[in-house]
């Protein structure tokens, strides 16, 4: 974020966070990783590059995943933001999170929300993907622990999970 | 789940849950009442005199803190192995991005326009970027010969060889720097108050060497600095001694400003200003017999420190140690040198040494092969170590390893044979050329020679009323399952359920100092002496009578009831012991320079495109032993993501510098692998088990970074025949190796003796 933000006035900008209607007053180029992390506390969005590239901070916007470092929040005005605060409900672990769990998809755990948000859109396009298509499809996103085969593997398990449902 | 069946078993992470759902809290997640925003003024060239420093135009810096050197209270230097790094620089600077100045201020956005109007005068003085620029001494830049250690390793007379040798084969092998690449950047946060005294909370491996380095820096006794470990996100190393200069800069600023202060870098800072995986050069003059046996070798094996001398002097201590490999050497001569230059300091990265003088011997041990006109297989099988034979520091083998039969299951597992064949006849047709190549190494655990003596680690187990148990450690998770697999341990050695144990938050005021979390040294060191402190605890129940020998987790519970209400606290604690036979001398070096090693066999598989000149990792066999695996899933995680950063190493990962600076510390220039560039990685384990670690378990976290570069670079110039003897191996090397030389077919029709 530049200096010019703040020579431009805060506007309120409504959109939809997990489920909730909510308003925050922002400086229209404000970075939604930053909204989402200081004003409203979700910090399960992480920064790790704040340039695109790692993927750490993806969430959903209107069911698109979005690097929320690239996003100016007033693109979010209106907008349905699913951050990974909203993925389980109450209690209950999403079926992806329990398969990252289950299958060692999380090591230093840094990169693991925005992983598993790549994961919940890939899996929201295609429940039944192919390694190939699990691979292809979290190629945006950085992991330097695990060498991503367990991430792929957890994938694979949510998706055997939910079809035997 | 019941005792005798925990440890073994893939239980799931202790801190899994905060992690998948987004609860678990890093450093930015923190936020204090009041805090302040802090930010580093660098030096921008690699070495000369401080002339002048002004605050530009354009900025109220009356609203700033402002911390230099004359702000320091004790000592300024960063305190490790030397104190000869500065926490800020003063009249002179001798590297790029140095520290020179601290600033902070309540809004974070004004930082970085604050940093840029800083200016700094100064009087530039030669400085040296290379090896071999630091050997030639045209520049004196630390010390008397710019030269932090030198070690002598000698095993026989290898000046008796070089006659009788059928084959001498000599070369010179280097690798590059490699940055961690850790997801979350580094990150700290300083508080201080006069009554309690001062406290950070940060991204970190070691919180014990913050504490040092914090009580030199600002003069307070050790029950006035507190270190807190928070979530940690991924360090490789490359949080070891990093943190102690950024929890230094935070604690200036909260001590001048009376106010907390968080300092955290992005991607840019973090990449170009912290340290690296050490450069290196090595070479190998070998002496073989007719018969393809190694009679013995002289091995030179040197690394680039940068500019201060941090870690420099055990990394190379690592890396000549490895240096020679798995293999029996009746007569060796190591000379080994950590030199000088004005870059960045260089650190510790997963492998600590062994990775770089490994890559070097397992290339040069395919050179030999082709000398002799061996094949890589039988090469290596003619000269593995056996039990009772002696490594180059004259360390017996008393671990029953057979590494012909690693190798066999390697080869099997990879299909080598069949596939050596089918490459052979496919190659010549196909611009595609396909190769295989192995790499055999060990991995010694835990600190070298006599570290874990001086280290004296201590650990504690402590029981509730209600029968839980804390395992109190300063050994740190940052991904690799820290908390996991002691709590196993200590579960196991109670007999109660894993959920009824916890591994606490590394704080140095709860916790006792249990060392670093490095060398592969937490699952065998640290947790053989959880294994002890709660075997103490049990011990301490039934001598007092309140403990039968087979208990119910209600009567274990009924029993810590009791005691507490009777007796006060249950708690145990446990320090190293040398194991008996675990003799080093430092001065010779020579004796047992680890308690245990790992032993594996990687298999590599891959594709040179001659059209793009890039390399494709296309399979991956990683065979290891490792003594017994107590968390299958974390242990497999370890050697994949190892193995994975280690192609990185190999094919992607090139730091690029420019006067002592890094010119690519951005992701999208520093490239490192992504889930569309690895094969896949199939790891196998072999238990023989080991009576120095807990429950039999060896090292393992480091030791899948030392084998894949050289396996691949193998495979490369088997696909090619061209030989390659530098890492990263990037398209246009290879481009420009085969416009000088095309490609031969000699290597993929060698005989292939099996």
């Amino acid at each position: 974020m530049s200096d010019s933000t703040h020579i431009h006035t805060k506007s309120r900008i409504s959109f939809r966070l997990n489920g909730k209607l909510v308003a925050a007053d922002s400086y229209p180029m404000d970075r939604l990783l930053d909204v989402l992390r200081v004003e409203f506390g979700l910090t399960g969005t992480k920064e790790g590059c704040g340039e695109g590239e790692c993927g750490s901070c993806s969430v959903l916007m209107n069911g698109m995943l979005v690097n929320s470092c690239l996003v100016p929040v007033l693109q979010a005005e209106n907008a349905d933001i699913l951050t990974i605060e909203g993925l389980a409900a109450d209690s209950h672990l999403h079926q992806l999170q329990q398969a990252f769990l289950d299958c060692g998809g999380a090591q230093c755990g840094i990169c693991t929300p925005g992983m598993i948000l790549a994961a919940y859109h890939l899996l929201s396009k295609n429940s039944q993907p192919t390694m190939q298509q699990i691979r292809d499809g979290l190629a945006g996103n950085l992991c330097r622990c695990t060498g991503y085969t367990q991430i792929f593997e957890a994938v694979a398990e949510a998706a055997r999970r939910k079809k035997t449902v | 789940m019941k005792n005798g069946d925990i440890v073994g078993a893939s239980v799931p992470r202790k801190e899994g849950h905060d992690k998948v759902t987004g609860q678990s809290r890093y450093v930015d997640d923190m936020v204090l009442p009041g805090m302040l925003h802090g930010a580093t003024v660098r030096s921008r060239i690699p070495r000369g005199k401080v002339k002048k420093i002004t605050f530009g135009p354009g900025i109220d810096w009356q609203e700033f803190v402002i911390v230099s050197a004359k702000d320091i209270p004790g000592k300024n230097c960063i305190a490790l192995i030397e104190e000869d790094q500065p926490c800020l620089a003063e009249d002179m600077v001798n590297h790029p991005e140095e520290p020179l100045l601290l600033l902070a201020h309540p809004d974070r956005h004004l930082l970085p326009t604050a940093v840029e109007a800083v200016s700094v005068e100064y009087e530039a003085l030669p400085a040296i970027f290379t090896i071999e620029e630091s050997e030639r001494h045209s520049e004196i830049i630390w010390g008397s010969d710019n030269t932090f250690k030198t070690i002598l390793i000698e095993k026989g007379d290898v000046d008796s060889v070089w006659e009788k040798a059928h084959h001498i084969v000599e070369a010179e092998y280097t690798t590059g720097a490699q940055e961690q690449l850790y997801i979350e950047n580094n990150g700290m946060i300083a508080s201080f108050d006069k009554q309690s005294g001062l406290t950070v909370w940060g991204s970190l491996q070691c919180p014990y060497y913050v504490h040092k380095a914090l009580m030199k820096l600002c003069g307070l006794p050790a029950d006035r600095v507190r270190v807190i470990q928070m979530e940690t996100g991924g360090a490789f190393g490359g949080k070891e001694d990093y943190p102690s200069m950024i929890a230094a800069h935070a604690a200036l600023l909260a001590i001048k400003s009376g106010k907390p202060v968080k300092i955290v870098y992005d991607r840019l800072e973090d990449m170009v200003a912290t340290t690296k995986r050490h450069p290196s050069r090595t070479r190998h003059r070998t002496a073989i017999s007719k018969d393809g046996k190694i009679l013995g070798g002289e091995i030179e094996f040197t690394i680039d420190g940068g500019a201060y001398e941090t870690l420099s002097p055990v990394v190379l201590s690592r890396g000549a140690i490895h240096a020679a490999g798995p293999y029996y050497w009746p007569n060796i001569r190591i000379r080994a040198k950590a030199v000088a230059t004005n870059a960045p300091p260089h650190g510790a990265f997963r492998g600590f040494g062994a990775p770089q003088s490994l890559f070097a011997l397992e290339r040069h041990v395919d050179r030999i092969a082709q000398a002799v006109q061996l094949s890589p297989v039988e090469i290596r099988r003619r000269n593995f170590l056996k039990p009772g034979q002696t490594t180059s520091t004259g360390q017996i083998v008393r671990e029953q390893i057979d590494l012909g039969k690693l190798l066999d299951q390697a080869l099997e597992l990879s299909d080598y044979h069949a596939k050596k064949e089918k490459f052979a006849s496919e190659n010549p047709q196909s611009s595609n050329k396909k190769g295989l190549g192995i790499a055999a190494f060990l991995h010694g655990a835990g600190f070298t020679g006599s570290g874990e003596r001086y280290l004296a680690s201590q650990v504690g187990v402590e029981i509730s009323e209600d029968g839980r148990a804390r395992v109190l450690v300063s050994s740190t998770e940052f991904g690799q399952g820290t908390k996991t697999v002691l709590s196993q341990i200590a579960a196991e050695a109670l007999g109660i359920e894993y959920d009824d144990v916890e591994t606490t938050q590394a704080d140095t005021h709860e916790v006792p100092n249990s060392g670093p979390t490095v060398a592969s040294r937490t699952v065998m060191v640290v947790g053989k002496l959880v294994q002890s402190a709660a075997i103490g605890i049990k011990q301490r129940l039934t001598s007092s009578g309140l403990l039968g020998d087979s208990y119910s987790p209600a009567e274990f519970r009924a029993a810590c009831r009791a005691y507490v209400a009777t007796r006060g606290q249950l708690r145990s604690l446990a320090q190293y012991e040398p194991p008996d036979g675990v003799v080093w001398d430092d001065e010779k070096y020579r004796g047992a320079a680890y308690a245990a090693f790992s032993w594996a066999v990687y298999v590599a598989e891959v594709t040179v495109d001659l059209t793009t000149y890039s390399v494709s990792v296309d399979d991956f066999v990683a065979v290891q032993e490792v003594g017994k695996v107590l968390n299958p899933v974390l242990a497999r995680g370890q050697v994949i993501g190892g193995v994975a950063q280690a192609i990185g190493f190999a094919l992607f990962e090139k730091v690029i510098w420019e006067n002592g600076r890094m010119q690519n510390g951005q992701m999208t220039n520093y490239i490192m692998p992504t889930s569309a560039d690895l094969p896949p990685i199939r790891v196998y384990f072999e238990e023989l088990g080991n009576p120095h670690g807990a429950y039999g378990a060896k090292g393992i976290g480091e030791m899948p970074m030392d084998g894949p570069a050289p396996a691949i670079v193998n495979a490369v110039q088997d696909a090619l025949g061209v030989s390659f003897d530098s890492v990263p191996l990037l398209p246009e090397d290879i481009f420009e190796a085969l416009s000088a030389a095309p490609p031969l077919e000699t290597l993929s029709s060698a005989k292939e003796d099996r």
